[in-house]
């Protein structure tokens, strides 16, 4: 099967991007330069083609309960135009994929809710729904819009401004993890103040076939996915696929350090078994490194102590184009907290670490 | 696109470049290779002394996204390393052909360059 592309696919070529291949889809990986872009999105604005991301459309009268029952964190809590940050996990409470739930404007009196899958997620989670819904009985409707909406993502300190003249000021209102519709230089857009960088900023649903008017109307620096993986690491955000995967690196909310997705008083798939890991505890933990030697943390690198004795590895790493310091995420037991000395072992050879607590940046 | 490739030096197939004074040659890589690999962020280099071996592995070259091992067009003794690259990597960025050298070699054998891809076919094989 070939690969899925984004519909401003061919106006990324002209504009002589480099395309990687991500989740089963052909995506923007570089621009001009990642340490270009990176600082664009830190010191202005940046804006990013995130089509990729799968968007997940539930209705209904059961539109709650299903959402709630699919979902770690408390869907209830949400009002029409809020956003909420929640785990999706299986019976043993591993964590299958990420996501951000957003409720919207009830129709036709019902509640009506889009969740954002990581790409190529979007099949999985759509079975899911569904067959989790007939399981149970429930009355809702889900529908995968994934095609439907682009996905763009204006990122910066400047962004604020940026969106304001682009919508008339529409976006001036919504406050930090809320959204709204909104006509975007005439197209009619779902925003949320929402992002993967750390920055202030939104994320703009717009239809498919116009994604082109709204990106052109944004005078920024256009960034791929690769300054969108510095930015979110050195804030410590998880990658999915990456900083966990059902099968390359099977963890739960407690081990990534998004425990406070978990809501154990709803009831939810997985919620028993996090229930007990709450109860006992978890030997290893998501931490930050620094490297205090030259070299560059990478995915699959050991880290060890003095002895050389094991203490875990990590899942992501870079050298922070922010900071200028080579930085990583990844699993450390336990006997090693914050503030403890430890070496990675980069391509043979131990170099000295300090771990800390991400964020590794302030914003 | 088009890539820079120097007439007066011969080329791997695995992107790094060298000169041909077969007293002491210069090493490095190409325009292409820097252009791939994005910003260069680390350079791990052989130090003065060392002996490189022709097709084996002298050193690394990390970019913000990969990691790619530098393997040597000649056998030799190194004899200089660029060590302005240790505090300035994006000189391989910026000048992959003069600033942005990494190691100079004396050469074991002269034989060894008849074998390099000449400028031509060098272009012919990234085109």
């Amino acid at each position: 099967m070939g690969l899925r592309k984004p519909p401003l696919h061919a106006t990324h070529a002209d504009r002589d991007a480099s395309f990687t291949e991500f989740g089963g889809w052909e995506m923007p990986v570089e621009f001009d330069s990642i340490r270009t872009e990176h600082a664009a999105v830190r010191e202005s604005a940046g804006i990013f083609d995130v089509s990729h991301m799968g968007e997940i459309v539930v209705t209904g009268p059961d539109a709650t309960a299903l959402m709630g029952r699919l979902t770690t964190n408390d869907v209830t809590e949400l009002d029409p135009g809020d956003t909420q940050y929640a785990c999706i996990t299986d019976e043993d409470g591993i964590i299958l994929d990420d996501t951000m739930v957003f409720r919207l404007p009830d129709e036709d009196g019902q509640s009506h809710y889009l969740f954002i899958p990581n790409a190529g997620h979007d099949d999985e989670m759509y079975a899911r729904w569904t067959e989790y819904r007939d399981e149970w009985g429930l009355d809702a409707t889900v529908r995968d819009a994934t095609e439907e909406w682009a996905m763009l993502a204006l990122q910066g300190p400047d962004a604020p401004e940026l969106a304001s003249e682009a919508t008339d000021g529409a976006t001036t209102d919504i406050d930090r993890f809320k959204a709204a519709f909104c006509d975007v230089a005439g197209v009619r857009a779902f925003a949320s103040r929402t992002g993967y960088t750390g920055e202030d900023g939104f994320e703009f649903l717009v239809p498919w076939d116009e994604a082109e008017t709204v990106w052109s109307a944004f005078d920024c620096q256009p960034c791929g996915l690769g300054a969108r993986d510095t930015l979110r690491l050195e804030m410590g955000f998880l990658l999915s696929g990456q900083d966990f995967d059902p099968e390359a690196e099977p963890r739960n909310p407690y081990e990534a350090g998004v425990d406070w997705t978990v809501d154990l008083d709803t009831e939810f798939v997985g919620r028993d078994a996090l229930e007990a890991v709450e109860r006992e505890g978890v030997d290893e933990r998501f931490r930050g490194v620094v490297l205090q030697q030259r070299g560059v943390p990478r995915h699959g690198y050991e880290v060890v102590d003095a002895d050389g004795e094991h203490l875990g590895h990590l899942t992501s790493g870079t050298m922070s184009p922010t900071l200028g310091e080579p930085i990583g995420l990844g699993y450390l037991s336990d006997q090693a907290p914050p503030g403890t000395r430890v070496r990675v072992v980069v391509r043979g050879e131990p170099k000295q670490a300090n771990v800390v607590t991400p964020p590794f940046i302030d914003t | 696109m088009s890539f820079d490739v120097p007439a007066d030096r011969r080329y791997l197939e695995s992107h790094e470049w060298t000169t041909t004074d077969h007293e002491t040659v210069r090493v490095g890589i190409t325009d292409f290779a820097q252009d791939e690999l994005g910003d260069v962020v680390f350079v791990e280099l052989p130090a003065e002394g060392d002996e490189v071996t022709k097709d084996a592995e002298f050193g690394v070259v990390e970019s913000i996204k990969a990691v790619s091992d530098l393997l040597s067009p000649v056998s030799g003794t190194v004899v200089a390393v660029n060590e302005a690259l240790f505090d300035a990597p994006e000189l391989v960025n910026e000048d992959p052909y003069g600033e942005g050298w990494m190691i100079e070699v004396e050469p074991s054998s002269d034989g060894e360059f008849d074998a390099l891809l000449s400028a031509d076919d060098y272009r012919d094989s990234i085109e």
